[in-house]
């Protein structure tokens, strides 16, 4: 397969995967018992029968669900138009659009921080297979995938606030809302030290691993022994020949962890009550604002089916492999 | 039949063999028994009921109280013991937990057999199904369906919706590994000899593929559990559970939106997360040394002085 079709393959996914995630949510919300014209006028107006009916026609709810619906709502979708919030009474997509920077920076840091160190111990791991870093490495990683995002959170912040008096929750304390740069930055860094550290060492043990297995696959292969024979030392066979190679998988993991690291955001921002996506979703279920929940949904899975997709096209431009197969 | 019977034998005693001498393997069979008791014989366990209330010689209920002779983990925001609760709430837990791996350990055997056996266009299907599967981020989808399949009324438990939802998401892992699995079986000589001399699809599937393929079917339901388990008691906390049938999830759903970090009781937010790490753990060292035993994988390197075999524990299939 050349990478044409490698790449037309994949767009292809992206693109079914997108229609799979439209459909689910068009026909989910469509089911629901109660009246979607109560959708776009809020959940607690009194209305008369009359406007309701005359309402439901101008939303185009008297035709067919298929496909008249279907096409309206898609089309509505596809100019960012996501309906009202019903308990914030505001356009879904303009809530959304102002969480997304919080959840980005969220995140961000917490995965660079992952990545920089889950790299350097799986690589040290691998190599001195065996030794107290090792051992230590697979400890740590295995009862870190046994334990509840959310719980690790609720300890952290119990910890956090109670011996070293970090901030319980929220991105910039109250009183340095609208000051000035130099006061809100320290302020901010203050109240994300809790949450993305969870978000580290929530993420930490997965790329450890896969490093791990993945140098250990590497430092198997001849041209690692021809580079031995050589006489290179330890230190220069892993810079030159083993590291490149052993980081590829690691960059397949970043995109399939996308996914994984949503959860961990509507886990983390809901314990910290960190105002961003993930604690919108949060609240979108307990109010059943099913508006703002579908448009929080269809905006995450389209993100992560994107960046799933990015991450495989620079894997051909990284793995010279799949160019010459 | 008594021919198979000691073939059976001979492989369990040669398996326990084996596994005896695995510590880490004995360290799961450990907890996730420990677990198991726990639930079983849960009314044992302890003088109350998990609903009764704990009063002090005045008739006060004691509310968030550290634990005493009374209660010995102490008790809940409405004067609950949380003891009582834990070993209660290891039932709910489990039991979401082992149905929903079972059937997405159903469903996933089901679809890998189906594709690696017949392959063509099921094959096709199938794997481009969990290609889509695997890139919708789940939890954000589990939570949309949850939350709608509730508000439809369906005369359905919140437990059953929940159990549904997992098992029919996290099969796809399964189907996978069960689907290489059989591509390769399918292409031995003994089955190509019962081909040969005219046995049916199903009867090949069920006398010479199934028995080669079980002991990993057994090691991947394993974990599966646990991905389970820790994923019920993430969406019970984000309130998606049964606050009748509280699981552990629902514990520090309660724990948390009641206050029990700023109140400082401790008490009622660390053992519903002990348990839930401790059953989780036991069902990935378990399920890891059993999918060792089955398939050893080579991890020397050039770097090292002696190369050997040694099997690595990896954490549990695909996670989230």
């Amino acid at each position: 397969m050349n990478r044409r079709d490698y790449l037309i393959r994949k767009l292809g996914l992206a693109l079914v995967t997108i229609f799979v995630v439209v459909i689910i949510n068009f026909l989910l919300f469509r089911v629901l018992p109660g009246d979607p014209v109560r959708s776009v006028i809020g959940r607690n107006v009194r209305i008369s029968a009359d406007t309701q009916q005359a309402l439901r026609e101008q939303f185009g709810l008297d035709k067919p669900i298929f496909p008249d619906q279907f096409l309206d709502t898609l089309g509505q979708w596809a100019r960012g138009n996501l309906g009202v919030s019903w308990s914030l009474r505001k356009p879904v997509n303009e809530i959304l659009l102002s969480k997304l920077w919080n959840t980005l920076l969220l995140i961000g840091i917490g995965q660079i921080l992952a990545i920089l160190l889950g790299v350097t111990l799986g690589l040290i791991a691998g190599w001195k297979r065996k030794s107290a870093v090792d051992v230590g490495a697979l400890t740590f990683s295995l009862i870190a995938w046994a334990t509840p995002t959310f719980w690790l959170g609720i300890i952290l912040l119990a910890a956090g606030s109670t011996w070293l008096g970090l901030p319980t929750g929220g991105i910039v304390s109250p009183a340095n809302v609208g000051k000035p740069l130099y006061t809100v930055i320290p302020d901010v860094a203050h109240h994300l030290i809790l949450p993305t550290l969870t978000l580290t060492i929530l993420y930490l043990g997965e790329y450890m691993l896969i490093m791990r297995s993945s140098i250990l696959e590497v430092l198997s292969e001849d041209y690692i022994l021809t580079a031995k024979a050589k006489g290179m030392s330890h230190w220069q066979v892993l810079r030159k020949h083993a590291l490149k190679n052993a980081m590829l998988p690691i960059v397949t993991l970043i995109a399939l962890n996308l996914g994984f690291t949503v959860s961990g955001a509507i886990y983390i921002e809901t314990v910290f009550s960190y105002d961003g996506l993930g604690k919108m979703f949060q609240i979108a279920l307990v109010k059943q604002d099913y508006p703002l929940l579908q448009g929080a949904f269809l905006l995450l899975a389209i993100s992560v089916i994107i960046a799933n997709m990015l991450a495989d096209i620079l894997y051909t431009y990284l793995d010279p492999r799949v160019k010459a197969t | 039949m008594n021919e198979h019977w000691t073939l059976f034998k001979r492989n369990l005693q040669n398996f326990w063999g084996d596994f005896r001498g695995n510590r880490m393997g004995l360290i799961g069979a450990f907890l996730v028994l420990t677990a198991l008791i726990a639930a079983v014989f849960a009314p044992s366990l302890s003088r109350y009921s998990p609903s009764e209330v704990i009063r002090d010689e005045n008739g006060r209920g004691l509310t968030f109280a550290p634990p005493s002779v009374h209660a010995p983990l102490g008790t809940d925001d409405a004067g609950r013991d949380v003891w009582t609760q834990l070993i209660y709430g290891a039932r709910i837990s489990m039991t979401v937990g082992f149905l929903a791996g079972f059937i997405a350990m159903f469903v996933g055997s089901l679809f890998g057999i189906t594709a690696g056996y017949f392959g063509g266009w099921v094959d096709n299907l199938l794997m481009r199904t969990t290609d889509v599967l695997l890139v919708i981020p789940d939890l954000p989808l589990m939570i949309v369906l949850v939350a709608t399949l509730r508000q439809m009324q369906l005369k359905i438990s919140p437990l059953t919706v929940l159990i549904l939802v997992i098992g029919l998401l996290y099969w796809t892992s399964t189907a996978r590994l069960i689907r290489s699995q059989v591509l390769t079986i399918k292409e031995r000589q003994f089955v190509a000899r019962a081909r040969a001399i005219g046995a049916g699809h199903f009867h090949i599937i069920r006398k010479h593929i199934l028995p080669q393929i079980m002991p990993l079917i057994v090691a991947n339901t394993v974990l599966i559990i646990s991905t389970a388990i820790l994923v019920e008691s993430g969406l019970a906390f984000l309130g998606l559970g049964d606050p009748t049938q509280p699981s552990w999830g629902t514990m520090l759903n309660f724990a948390f939106s009641r206050n029990a970090v700023t109140n400082g009781a401790w008490w009622f937010y660390l053992p519903p997360g002990l348990a839930i790490v401790w059953i989780s753990l036991g069902c990935v060292l378990l399920g890891n040394v059993l999918e060792e035993m089955l398939n050893p994988r080579l991890t020397g390197h050039n770097l090292e002085d002696e190369r050997h075999m040694v099997s690595i524990p990896a954490p549990g299939a695909s996670s989230d």
